[in-house]
């Protein structure tokens, strides 16, 4: 069987997998890092997004041997060692933008690279659009946006810390 | 211990189990693995409806891997799946019940139907040892739709089920009924479908089997929303486990929205097979598995007729309606188009009688059941496109028309003519107040200038009423429930004063773990991070019946306060043997945490109290047992009845047809809000399925049953740029009989907007004579409207 050396979360493994085995399937059933998420078969929930080299991607439609060598960041790596939620977590939680959690790992990951990708920053319907392969069933998406707003001043040092929520 | 009164009822505490879900230590069904795990494919029927005549199961048992491969005739004592909810038809008999195998047993009756399941180590093996599998199928003619069902001489979904009719049911007085139309100054008569929708919760339905021979102890993990309702079908009707040999486990769960309240094939199938192989057996579904066996909801073809005097009061209402039941009635199918529909038939208004008849019709299709509002949105959809109909056609302005039909706010409680009494409302302060936020009054100036930039604006609105927390268990019973709906909370107050919370209800996205423990702090002084909630694991929770319905507040958080009341009762005893006062004396003030002695400066903290429950040197031990865990069952006497107004703005671009959201306004009554922050969260989250529902969402199948829509692909979800901001607003009128004065807001928000996109989309083509469109108005029908001369004219 072939192997895959992976950086996960700045820890390195190698690791056996089919020619088949999906990035995914290595983070939740090799390393048990169940907090990357299969929500579709088509590549078009995102609730499996991670990071590879920094830029995020569908880790359902990334093959494990395509990670090979490569630096992954999943949710479980976002938060400092001490347990400081980085800012797009936190503002997750202060905008109650998650309900049943399960798109949030995902979802987290996208918003943080579609950030990333913009220092100039985004408009409401930037943020909207950044989103269309992400999909949530729970939130309507309303508080999602403004989470990510909020997070991204202070991604982009232009604020000190999260917006309190107003409700 | 002080407790600072913002965690308490009212307050926008921030979720407590965010940080879990956020760090990625969710625990969901999928992410268990049990030591010696096998996986589990099933193999699913490519047909409609089809004869099995053969299953050669040996190559597939021979593939690597493989541990097992099992198909309906190793299954020969194994019960059917349930149906939790009897109707009888017009003339009492019993609705048509057949049977509903784990496995198919030589027939399929919709595609996906489950056919064989192999069981390997691991997924991959499995899913190629299914494909080995080969099954001689003789296909049979299908019915995919509730008209071709009825046809005659129509195939038979189920031999001997003449016409494919489930039952024939009706509500309310024909002949008074029928008399009140006799010279009415108007009738409309309106035809409508509500579309079919798959539920499509993020999270796949998960279940993984496991079974202990030492102990006879079979454990199911499953993506429930009530896991001991499971336990009662699965274990007494399906493999005949008695209760305290099954554990039923549902850990976290990706959301709900009713597809996960029943009990599903596959539940038995792990279930059963773990303790056949002697190892556990997990299944997780691929989304295509979601779109072709999760209930699918709604699926209604019904014909109203409204009568109307000359100044627009409704005289009386009579609605037929053709409801689709699938291929197999899944477990409280029956109730969704009969008492969680006609039964809200008044809606709103003073209509003095209402008549409604429901044919539910089996057809080779996926089963239909609960899906967020589950029958009430079908109602409103109804009632709100019709009254919008009726004031266009009387020459009414039609929110004139609605007020001038409403029930009245001091009419509570209210006795409508098809069997519900509503306890509490205020229709017309809802109405006034989102005629104001939404600005109605400015519209036209809006509508003009979007004329200008070549758009067509429309504004449409909805007045509803819902019923949540469906109760008492007498009364469903007599209705046909096979179950009771009360609610179970235990409190369990630890020796230092901190507190958990075992409750029968279950949270898949709610915030269970935060608005419960606001109801903690609220009544026991408790701060909420000293409050544990504990749910979905029938081993550790004594008893109950599940979220669903917006129950969970209404009638678990009701159970809750009930046995915090005996809490607090036994507390004051045993302060008042401390203090060496008259329990009458002893008064306990959650805010201060303290047990004082009226007029006195006497008191003991709640700490003190909770201590001495438990070591008991100085207690009076002779009236009082130690410790402090109370348990309340509590049983509601009524339904709930949120209600309020929506109100839609849309903008229409003429040359594609395309429908933008641009306002949305919600003013709901669902009674005391005990979480702000949540309550908005599951207003936004429902009216994002309701605008889903009006504008994207329709399950497609063609006419020999084939699933069309059956991936993201095909089936559109709302996405974050197809939304706009919705604002939400509540107006309170309490509960009048459930000790919180709450009354449910996880479904307003779908039940309320679908009529109100709609009637704002048909008035926004209004000058293109459109009397109604069918659901979901996508780019393709409005197009088709503005052009090409397919205007329906208004009759
Ligand atoms: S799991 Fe849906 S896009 Fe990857
Ligand atoms: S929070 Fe449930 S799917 Fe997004």
């Amino acid at each position: 069987m072939p192997q895959v050396t992976l950086t996960v979360n700045g820890k390195t493994s190698t690791v056996e997998v089919e020619g088949r085995t999906l990035l995914v399937e290595l983070l939740r059933e090799k390393l048990r890092l169940t907090g990357t998420h299969v929500g579709c078969d088509t590549s078009q929930c995102g609730a499996c997004v991670v990071h590879m080299n920094g830029e995020s991607v569908k880790a359902c439609t990334t093959l494990a041997l395509q990670a090979d060598g490569a630096s992954i960041t999943t949710i479980e790596g976002l938060a400092k060692a001490d347990g400081t939620l980085h800012p797009m977590q936190e503002a997750f939680r202060e905008y109650h933008a998650l309900q049943c959690g399960f798109c949030t790992p995902g979802m987290v990951m996208s918003a943080i690279d579609l950030v990333q990708k913009h220092p100039e920053g985004l408009s409401e319907k930037e943020i909207r659009e950044g989103l269309e392969g992400n999909l949530c069933r729970c939130t309507g998406y309303h508080n999602i946006v403004k989470a990510i707003d909020a997070a991204q001043a202070v991604m982009h040092g232009k604020a000190a810390s999260i917006a309190p929520a107003t409700v | 211990m002080n407790v600072a009164p913002f965690e308490g009822i009212g307050a926008s505490v921030k979720r407590k189990e965010d940080l879990r879900f956020l760090s990625g230590r969710g625990h969901y069904t999928d992410d268990i693995n049990r030591p010696n795990q096998t996986y589990a494919m099933i193999l699913r029927s490519p047909h409609a409806h089809a004869a099995i005549a053969r299953i050669d199961t040996a190559a597939a048992a021979a593939m690597p891997g493989v541990v097992a491969v099992f198909t309906g005739a190793d299954m020969p004592s194994i019960g059917g799946l349930p149906c939790g909810w009897q109707i009888h038809s017009k003339d009492g008999s019993p609705m048509q019940e057949p049977p509903h195998p784990v496995l198919a047993q030589g027939k399929v009756r919709f595609v996906g139907d489950a056919v064989a399941v192999v069981i390997a180590e691991s997924k991959s093996q499995a899913r190629d040892a299914a494909e080995a599998i080969d099954v001689d199928y003789t296909v049979l003619p299908a019915v995919a739709s509730t008209e071709a069902a009825i046809a005659k001489g129509a195939p038979e979904v189920h031999d001997g089920v003449a016409g494919n009719i489930c039952y024939d049911w009706h509500i309310g007085d024909p002949a008074v009924n029928a008399a009140a139309f006799v010279g009415a100054h108007k009738v409309v008569e309106f035809e409508l479908v509500n579309n079919r929708l798959i539920p499509n919760a993020m999270e796949p339905r998960s279940a993984i089997g496991d079974f202990d021979p030492t102990t006879d102890e079979h454990t199911l993990y499953t993506t429930s929303q009530n896991p001991h309702v499971i336990r009662l079908l699965m274990g007494a009707f399906v493999l005949q486990i008695p209760e305290h040999k099954l554990r039923v486990v549902a850990p976290d769960v990706g959301g709900g929205f009713g597809s996960k309240i029943f009990h599903y094939a596959e539940e038995a199938i792990v279930t059963w097979a773990a303790a056949r192989v002697h190892r556990p057996v997990k299944w997780t579904a691929d989304r295509n598995e979601s779109f072709m066996t999760d209930a699918h909801g709604r699926d209604h073809v019904t014909k109203a007729r409204l009568a109307l005097d000359a100044n627009g009061k409704f005289l009386a209402l009579h609605v037929t309606t053709l409801a689709n039941m699938g291929a197999y009635l899944s477990t409280f199918a029956p109730s969704v188009p009969t008492y969680l529909y006609a039964t809200l038939l008044a809606g709103v208004y003073t209509t003095p009688t209402v008549y409604a008849e429901v044919k539910a019709v089996f057809t080779n299709t996926v089963p239909v059941d609960a899906y967020r509002g589950a029958g009430r949105p079908e109602a409103t959809f109804l009632l709100e496109r019709l009254v919008d109909v009726a004031a266009r056609e009387m020459g009414i302005d039609k929110v004139a028309l609605r007020r001038r039909n409403f029930i009245p706010a001091d009419a509570f409680p209210y006795q409508t003519p098809v069997a519900l009494q509503y306890d509490s409302g205020n229709y017309q302060a809802t109405l006034d107040q989102a005629l104001v936020t939404a600005d109605w009054a400015g519209f036209e100036t809006r509508r003009a200038a979007a004329k200008a930039r070549g758009r067509l604006r429309g504004i449409g609105i909805s007045t509803y009423v819902e019923a949540c927390g469906i109760a008492p268990s007498a009364v469903v019973g007599a209705l046909g429930a096979r179950a009771g709906l009360y609610e179970v909370g235990t409190i369990r107050v630890h020796p230092t004063g901190s507190v958990t919370v075992l409750t029968g209800t279950h949270s898949h996205g709610q915030g269970h773990e935060t608005t419960f423990a606001q109801l903690v702090t609220e009544q026991l002084g408790v701060p909420i991070a000293q409050v544990d909630i504990v749910h979905g694991d029938t081993a550790k929770v004594p008893f109950g019946m599940g979220s669903y319905g917006s129950r969970s507040l209404a009638v678990g958080g009701s159970a809750m306060v009930k046995a915090m009341d005996k809490i607090v009762l036994k507390a004051r005893k045993i302060a008042a043997h401390l203090l060496e006062a008259s329990l009458d004396d002893v008064e306990f003030d959650p805010r201060a945490g303290a047990f004082r002695v009226a007029g006195t400066d006497k008191q003991k903290t709640w700490g003190e109290i909770t201590l001495t429950a438990y070591v008991p040197h100085n207690y009076p031990i002779e009236e009082l047992e130690p410790g402090l865990e109370e348990t309340a069952f509590y049983d509601p006497k009524n339904f709930t009845y949120p209600g309020g107004c929506h109100i839609c703005e849309v903008e229409i671009e003429p040359e594609t047809g395309h429908v933008q959201l641009v306002n949305f306004t919600a003013v709901d009554d669902i009674g005391r809000v005990i979480n702000p922050m949540i309550v908005e969260g599951q207003v936004q989250g429902g009216v994002a399925q309701g605008i889903g529902q009006a504008l994207l969402e329709g399950c497609v199948y063609d006419a020999d049953g084939q699933l069309l829509s059956g991936s993201f692909m095909d089936y559109t979800m709302p996405r974050a740029d197809d939304l706009a901001p919705v604002s939400v607003a509540t107006h309170t009128t309490l509960c009048t009989h459930n000790p919180l004065g709450v009354k449910g807001c996880g479904e307003v928000g779908a039940i309320g907007s679908p009529p109100a996109v709609i009637n704002a989309v048909v008035d926004a083509l209004k000058d293109y004579g459109v009397r109604h469109i069918e659901m979901p108005a996508t780019p393709a029908k409005v197009w088709s409207i503005i052009n090409a001369g397919l205007r329906l004219a208004a009759e």
